[in-house]
């Protein structure tokens, strides 16, 4: 899956969590740039990323994102 | 009901999705809100939003109370002025295995074991008794789940040192303090994990990274099943089926293949799985839920099938049998208004996914489940928690028959001139009497059941109920009628507040099973009668409007009461003048005190 596949389906994710279909993502967002991004909406973000991708994220893995580039690539990585 | 909310439920979908979903279900009308208090012994953020859903879902609005993290004990020990605050209506202890703070040492003595078991139960008997002396609701407590792993591997089931068995102790004694307390109820988690697949509930990765101490998806499940219990507290279970035939209760078209190429019965495989949904079908009589029939056929098809010889229902087992070309949904409307119940305390069971489509989009609030294929009808049903039991009373054994007696009487009412030659002929006997101990459960769970007939839909808690008995300045009243074809039990309930000359009627209802048989009469005879022995001089009444309650509008007005008052929302308010004395208005029933 290539990484415009892999923002489309992200950006969908993002959009029902947080209940906003305006927002938008890049490799830079974090947590600070929405709102509601706070540390329980990050569990369930992650929920629901990994059944939108069918991929399930190690500890270890979720530890090291910093930002949404940093999810993109750990998809890409899970998904090859 | 939002078909997403019914099980079988897509978790991830609700997880996902809940705040459109809560937008949703918020615009509809809710009818009761209701304070909830989470008590949680690891995470519960998740649990508490799922819960929301669920519970908004069937009709009630949470306002909740969360605990910090694993604050469950502090917060119910030492208080904490939030929770006071809210007054809980009901209390949710969330706790798990990982709760558990000692567990047997392979050295230990079977008295360690013993004492440590002691010492571990104790933490919670004393937190539940402290919980229910200082709020007196209901409290629902989860058991433990089995382990995640097994030291001993199966030895660890049956050797006292074993986790798998301390566990199942620590359970043991749980269930004892449930069957021994009021208002104490059991969530039983324990059976959810294994549900679910332990291994994955248990998945390390959620109690590590954020401590929950289950998986995310199993959340929904283990929401939904807390729910069921709330919502069945507070009196919003289902009361009976509609069922279909053909496909539904035994396998093939009993008009086209005819009743002996039927499967059903212990020959086949087909038959036998038919058969034991029946069983499972049958047994709900005893929990009280009313068995329908609601099929398009012919009559006598329907019946014929029903007389097959390996049938486990009989036509006598059925309260209602409506089968016909009519639409489903006019005949169950109509089988509800015969029975005096509401539409939504209909499950619709339907093998055939258009007519439960008909029904969702026809008759709101009936829920159709997706029963799936005939082999699995059970577990879906099941795990729907329609019938949530949380209270077993012995009128629940007898509420089919007494349904039944009521068609029986309709059948001699068609025989009699004038209707009041008929409630004569019914040879009513009633008790009314101030709430005695031994009818407060059935008190309780009439305030929290009755919609249709009920002035003021007051809910009560059994704590409050029995608190009304002993308060000097309030008057309660119960009834409780008989007749020729049987016993109703408690039917009635009034509550009234003394202030200086005049009683307040806060509380009037009565179960719809006695409609048109005078007793709101007998008991309006008798809360007047207790009146004047206090030297009161006038009653005030109140009818508070809700989606249900239209047909006692006019309750007072027939009771010979003037209207004094109504507000924008259509509250009244009236007054009778008794001081000059009262008529008596009831002259069918024989009264006891």
């Amino acid at each position: 899956m290539s990484r415009t596949e892999i923002y489309e389906k992200l950006t969908a994710v993002f959009q029902d969590v947080f209940d906003d279909d305006g927002i938008e993502i890049n490799d830079s967002t974090t947590a600070a740039d929405i709102e509601d991004w706070d540390s329980l909406t990050h569990i369930m973000l992650l929920s629901a990323v990994e059944d939108e991708f069918g991929i399930k994220f190690d500890m270890k893995a979720v530890q090291g994102l910093k930002d949404v580039g940093a999810m993109v690539n750990l998809i890409g990585e899970l998904l090859a | 009901m939002h078909l997403m909310l019914q099980y079988p439920f897509n978790s991830q979908a609700l997880l996902r999705k809940r705040r459109s979903i809560k937008k949703e279900l918020l615009s509809k009308s809710i009818l009761m809100e209701k304070r909830v208090a989470v008590l949680g012994g690891s995470t519960t953020h998740d649990i508490k939003d799922m819960l929301e859903l669920f519970l908004l879902d069937q009709g009630i609005r949470p306002v909740f109370f969360e605990s910090e993290y694993a604050q469950y004990w502090q917060d119910a020990m030492f208080g904490n002025p939030k929770l006071e605050e809210l007054r809980p209506d009901v209390i949710f202890i969330h706790t798990s295995n990982r709760n558990i703070t000692g567990f047997p040492d392979l050295e230990d003595s079977a008295e360690a074991v013993d004492s440590l078991l002691e010492q571990e139960y104790q933490h919670f008997e004393v937190m539940w008794d402290k919980l229910r002396e200082t709020y007196h609701c209901p409290i629902i407590q989860n058991n433990f789940e089995y382990p995640s792993y097994r030291l001993l591997g199966n030895r660890d089931a049956s050797d006292i040192h074993g986790r798998t068995n301390f566990i199942t102790r620590l359970n043991q004694r749980f269930y004892e303090y449930a069957q021994t307390h009021e208002q104490f109820y059991i969530h039983d988690i324990n059976y959810l994990a294994a549900d679910y697949g332990l291994e994955k509930w248990s998945d390390p990765f959620y109690w590590h990274m954020y401590k929950y101490c289950c998986c995310m998806d199993a959340i929904p499940r283990l929401a939904f099943s807390v729910s069921n219990i709330i919502k069945s507290l507070f009196g919003k279970n289902k009361k009976a089926f509609a069922l279909d035939l053909d496909n539904t209760l035994w396998g093939g078209i009993v008009g086209d293949d005819g009743v002996e190429n039927l499967s059903i019965g212990p020959e086949t495989s087909m038959g036998q799985v038919y058969t034991e949904f029946q069983q499972y079908l049958k047994a709900h009589k005893k929990l009280g839920v009313l068995l329908n029939v609601v099929s398009k056929n012919e009559h006598e098809n329907a019946i014929a099938g029903l007389k097959h010889p390996d049938s486990v229902l009989t036509p006598d087992d059925f309260i209602s049998i409506k089968a016909n070309w009519e639409p489903k949904s006019r005949n169950l409307v109509q089988m509800a208004e015969e029975l005096s119940l509401l539409p939504e305390s209909f499950v619709f069971v339907d093998d055939n996914p258009a007519e439960r489509a008909i029904i969702r989009q026809q008759v709101p609030g009936v829920p159709a489940p997706e029963i799936g294929e005939v082999e699995h009808y059970i577990n879906v049903i099941d795990r729907s928690g329609f019938f949530e039991v949380t209270n077993l009373s012995k009128d629940d054994f007898k509420r089919n028959e007494m349904y039944k007696e009521n068609a029986r009487r309709a059948e001699l009412q068609a025989n009699f001139g004038s209707y009041e030659d008929y409630l004569l002929s019914l040879k009513m006997a009633a008790t009314i009497r101030p709430f005695e101990s031994i009818y407060m459960s059935r008190i309780a769970q009439l305030t929290n059941k009755s919609n249709q007939f009920n002035l003021t839909t007051k809910r009560y808690t059994q704590e409050e109920i029995e608190a009304a008995a002993d308060d000097p300045d309030t008057v309660t009243l119960y009834g409780k009628l008989e007749d020729c074809f049987g016993d109703n039990g408690v039917v009635s309930v009034v509550i009234a507040e003394v202030n200086g000359d005049t009683l307040d009627i806060i509380l009037w209802l009565m179960s719809c099973r006695v409609l048109k048989r005078d007793m709101e009469f007998a008991m309006m005879d008798e809360l007047a009668k207790q009146a004047q022995n206090r030297g009161i001089k006038k009653l005030v009444g109140h009818y508070y409007p809700t989606p249900k309650n239209a047909m006692v509008k006019d309750f007072y007005a027939l009771q010979g009461f003037t209207k004094a008052d109504e507000d924008e929302q259509g509250n009244t308010r009236w007054e009778l003048d008794i001081s000059e004395g009262y008529e008596k208005k009831q002259h069918v029933i024989q009264v006891q005190n």
